[in-house]
C-alpha cells in the first residue's frame, strides 16, 4: 500500500501514461466508450442498522469494460459490490434501498430469483476461499447446481474450460482430483475465478482479488483480468491505485459513502475534478 | 481434624512469609540495585519455602506414622499374643485395638490386653500429633528464615516461583493421569483373577449369560455361563435404537441452529435443548419405564405384535433423546467453525441454502460431525441407569427390539448390587465385563479423534 501510494504520487502530477507501452495490452484498439450500459444504479442507499453505509450512489457499469471502485477503506465500495449480486441479503441488518438493473431489469424486483441472478453475477473474494474438495469438484460446483450439464464429458469440458481460460489448467491438469485447499494462494484464486466462470456469468465481480497475493500472482490475476474484459463484464474494488490504473477502462472513486467521482480511468488518474479525487490518488489520504 | 490445624497454622505461616518477604525486598528495592523480581515474587518466595518443604513433612509424617505406631503396639503386646497368627488375624487384632482406642464397638471388648494395647495407641497418637506439629514447625520456620536470608536485589526469585508453578502444574495432572492408570490396572487384574476361573474364550464368544453359581458346594444349583455375547448384543442393539434416534434428529436440530434459526430463536431455543443435558439419566429411566414402554407395548399389541413391557426399543428411543444435546450441540460447534467465506462463496455461484448445506459445509464440517456421533455412541454404550429401569435382566440373544434384551451395564449393576463374596467367579465377571466396556469404549474414542484429526481442513 504505501510503495503503491507514493508512486502514484510520482505519476499524477506529471500526468504521465497510465499505460506504459510495455504492458500486454498497451496498444489496445477497443474502444472504451461505445458500450452498452451493463448495470445501472440510481440513488442507492445502504443502510447497516442505523448506520448509512451508502448514500445515493448512482454509476453506471459498461458492458466488456473493467469498472474499478478505489476509496479508502470503509468508503462503500465493497458495500456497492455486494449489492451488485445482491450478497448483502445474507447480512440480516443490511437494508438496500434505491434502483440497480442489469439489462434494464430491476435485481431486487421480489419476483426475481437471487438464484438466478448469482448465476449471471459472479464473484470472486478477497480471501481465496476453495471448497475442501477437489479442484475439478470446485470448478464443477457450479455447472452442477445450475444443471448447466447433462453428462459427464460435458462437465469435464466445462471444468477444462473454466480452467483453460483462468489460466490455471497448465499447472494443474494433472491432479484436478486433489484438494483445492493444497493449491497456493494465487493458484487457489486462480481456481475460485475458474469456479466462478463455469457457471457462465455475464457479470464478474471482484472484491481486493489480490489483496492477499505476491506481487507475481498478482500480475498473473491481472494479465487474466485483461482477458477476461473480452468476455465479461468487470467490476474490481482493489486498495491499489496502480492496479485500477494498470486494468480498469472506468473509475469510481468513493469517499464516506458518497461516490465522488466516475470516469475515464485515464482522466480520473491525471485531471481529477473533484479535489477529494486529487487528494486520494495523490497519497495524501487514504 | 488434627491435621486440618496444622495445615491452617501453615498455611497463616506462609502468609506471614509473603508479607515479609515483599516487605524485605520492598526496603532492599529503596537501595541503588534494581531489585530483579517484582516484590510479590519475593513474597511467594518466601511463601513458597515455607509451605512447600512444610506440606512435605506432614504429607510423609501422615504416610509412616500410623505405620510406625502400629509397629510398635504390636511389640508391646504381651509375648506370644501375636506368633503363630495368620497376617489377616494380626489384621483383625490391631482393628480391635483402633476401634477400642476410639471406644467403637470392638468384638473382643473385655480382653485386658487390648485395653492396655489401645490406651498405648491413644498415647502414641497423642505423642506422634505433638512431634509432627513441631517438626512441621521447624521446617516452616527453618524455610521461612533461609528464604528471607536469601532475599537480594540479585535473586531470581521470579524464575524460581515460575520453575515451582510449573513443577506443581505437573503434579496436578499427573494426579488425574495417575488415577486413570489405577483404575485401569484394577480392572485388569480383577479380570485376571476372573479368566483363571473362566476361560477368556468362554467370556467373549459364549453364547449363555447366567451369573448365577452355588455358593456351597453341596448346594444344588447352576454352575454359571458366563459367555458375554448377548450383553454386548444387547448394548448394540439399544445403542443402535439410540442413534437412529440421536445421529438424525440432533444433526438436523444443529443444522437449524446454525443455519437457518434467527437469532432471537437461537437464544433461546439452543439453552433449552442444552437443558436436556441437564436433566438426571435417572428420570429418562422412569420416563422410558413409566410411560414410553407401556406405550410402546400398547401399539404393538393394538396392531398384533407382542412386545415385552420392558423393550429395548423402549429404552433405546429415551437414551436417544436423551443423547440429542450432544450430537446437536458439538454439531453445532463445528458448523459454525466453516468459515463464512466458504458459504459466501457458494451463495454467490448462486447456489441456495440448502444446496449451501449438502455440499459444502456438511463435508467440510464432517470430521468434526463424525466425531461428535462416535462420542455420543461411547456415552450410549457406558449409559447405565436407563436401560437399568427399561432395557430389563433377561440376557435373551436377539435383534428383535420389541424383546427385552440386557446390556454390559445393566449386569455390572445387578453383579455387584446387595452382599456380595469378592472371590466368586459372579462378582469378578464384573469387573471383566468393565474392562470389555472400557476398551470398547476407549476404541471408539480413539477412532473418533482420528477421525476428526485425519481428516480435518485447516481454516485460516
Amino acid at each position: 500500500m504505501m510503495s503503491n501510494t507514493t508512486q502514484a504520487t510520482a505519476a499524477a502530477p506529471a500526468a504521465a501514461p497510465i499505460h506504459s507501452v510495455d504492458e500486454p495490452r498497451g496498444g489496445d484498439p477497443r474502444p472504451a466508450t461505445a458500450t452498452a450500459v451493463k448495470i445501472k444504479a440510481r440513488d442507492v442507499n445502504v443502510y447497516y442498522g442505523d448506520k448509512h453505509a451508502l448514500k445515493h450512489v448512482d454509476l453506471d457499469i459498461n458492458e466488456n469494460e473493467v469498472t474499478a471502485l478505489i476509496g479508502p477503506s470503509g468508503c462503500g465500495k465493497s458495500t456497492f459490490l455486494r449489492c451488485l449480486n445482491r450478497m448483502n441479503d445474507v447480512i440480516d441488518s443490511c437494508r438496500v434501498v434505491g434502483d440497480i438493473t442489469l439489462d434494464e431489469a430491476d435485481i431486487y424486483d421480489p419476483s426475481l430469483d437471487v438464484v438466478q441472478l448469482r448465476a449471471r453475477v459472479g464473484m470472486v473474494f478477497q480471501k481465496p476461499n476453495p471448497f475442501p474438495k477437489s479442484i475439478y469438484d470446485n470448478v464443477a460446483y457450479g455447472p452442477r447446481i445450475h444443471g448447466l450439464a447433462h453428462n459427464k464429458a460435458d462437465i469435464d469440458d466445462i471444468v477444462r474450460q473454466s480452467l483453460e481460460r483462468a489460466g490455471l489448467l497448465k499447472e494443474v491438469h494433472d491432479r484436478l482430483d486433489q484438494p483445492g485447499t493444497g493449491l497456493s494462494g494465487g493458484q487457489q484464486q486462480r481456481l475460485c475465478i475458474a469456479r466462478a466462470i463455469a457457471v457462465n456469468p455475464e457479470v464478474i465481480l471482484m472484491d481486493e482479488p489480490c489483496s492477499a497475493l505476491d506481487p507475481i500472482a498478482t500480475a498473473r490475476i491481472e494479465e487474466l483480468i485483461d482477458e477476461l474484459r473480452e468476455n465479461f463484464t468487470i467490476v474490481i474494488v482493489t486498495h491499489s491505485m496502480q492496479q485500477a490504473a494498470r486494468v480498469s477502462q472506468r473509475t469510481a472513486f468513493f469517499h464516506l459513502g458518497d461516490l465522488v467521482e466516475v470516469g475515464n480511468t485515464e482522466q480520473i488518474f491525471t485531471n481529477p475534478k473533484d479535489s477529494r479525487t486529487q487528494g486520494y490518488i495523490t497519497g495524501r489520504f487514504g | 481434624m488434627q491435621t486440618m490445624i496444622v495445615i491452617l497454622a501453615l498455611t497463616g505461616l506462609a502468609l506471614i512469609g509473603y508479607m515479609t518477604g515483599r516487605g524485605r525486598s520492598l526496603v532492599l528495592a529503596r537501595g541503588v540495585t534494581p531489585l530483579h523480581s517484582l516484590p510479590s515474587y519475593h513474597g511467594l518466595y518466601v511463601a513458597f519455602w515455607v509451605g512447600i518443604p512444610a506440606l512435605l513433612v506432614l504429607v510423609l509424617w501422615l504416610v509412616i506414622e500410623p505405620r510406625i505406631i502400629e509397629w510398635i503396639v504390636l511389640d508391646g503386646l504381651p509375648s506370644g499374643t501375636v506368633d503363630g497368627l495368620a497376617a489377616d488375624r494380626v489384621g483383625l487384632l490391631l482393628n480391635d485395638i483402633r476401634n477400642t482406642a476410639s471406644g467403637n464397638i470392638a468384638s473382643q471388648k473385655d480382653n485386658p490386653v487390648i485395653e492396655a494395647a489401645a490406651t498405648q495407641l491413644n498415647n502414641l497418637r497423642a505423642i506422634g500429633f505433638v512431634l509432627m506439629a513441631v517438626s512441621c514447625a521447624i521446617a516452616g520456620t527453618g524455610g521461612l528464615v533461609l528464604a528471607q536470608r536469601r532475599i537480594a536485589p540479585g535473586l531470581r526469585a521470579r524464575n524460581s516461583v515460575e520453575r515451582t508453578i510449573h513443577i506443581i502444574l505437573i503434579l496436578s495432572s499427573m494426579i488425574a493421569i495417575l488415577t486413570t492408570v489405577g483404575i485401569v490396572l484394577s480392572l485388569v487384574f480383577e479380570s485376571w483373577r476372573f479368566f483363571t476361573k473362566v476361560p477368556i474364550w468362554d467370556f467373549l464368544f459364549g453364547l449363555d449369560w447366567s451369573p448365577q453359581t452355588a455358593l456351597r458346594a453341596d448346594q444344588v444349583g447352576s454352575s454359571g455361563a458366563f459367555g458375554a455375547v448377548p450383553l454386548i448384543a444387547g448394548t448394540m442393539l439399544i445403542t443402535f435404537i439410540a442413534m437412529m434416534v440421536a445421529a438424525p434428529v440432533g444433526l438436523m436440530s444443529a443444522i437449524y441452529m446454525a443455519e437457518y434459526a434467527d437469532p432471537r430463536f437461537r437464544a433461546v431455543a439452543k439453552p433449552m435443548l442444552e437443558i436436556l443435558a441437564g436433566i438426571p439419566t435417572v428420570v429418562y429411566g422412569f420416563f422410558a419405564a413409566l410411560t414410553v414402554a407401556p406405550a410402546i407395548r400398547g401399539w404393538g399389541e393394538s396392531i398384533g405384535l407382542s412386545v415385552s413391557s420392558e423393550s429395548a426399543l423402549a429404552a433405546g428411543v429415551v437414551m436417544g433423546i436423551m443423547i440429542i444435546p450432544f450430537v446437536s450441540s458439538l454439531s453445532d460447534d463445528v458448523i459454525n467453525a466453516v468459515p463464512q467465506s466458504l458459504r459466501d462463496g457458494s451463495y454467490a455461484l448462486g447456489a441456495t441454502r440448502s444446496e449451501t448445506i449438502t455440499s459444502v459445509i456438511i463435508p467440510a464440517a464432517l470430521p468434526g460431525i463424525v466425531g461428535a456421533v462416535l462420542l455420543a455412541v461411547s456415552r450410549a454404550i457406558g449409559e447405565t441407569m436407563i436401560v437399568v429401569m427399561a432395557a430389563g435382566l433377561a440376557a435373551n440373544l436377539t435383534i428383535n427390539p420389541l424383546e427385552a434384551v440386557t446390556t454390559v451395564t445393566v449386569q455390572i449393576v445387578t453383579l455387584l448390587v446387595g452382599d456380595q463374596e469378592f472371590d466368586s467367579a459372579k462378582t469378578l465377571s464384573a469387573f471383566a465385563l468393565g474392562l470389555m466396556l472400557f476398551v470398547i469404549t476407549l476404541a471408539l474414542n480413539v477412532i473418533a479423534l482420528y477421525v476428526v484429526r485425519k481428516y480435518r481442513e485447516k481454516y485460516d
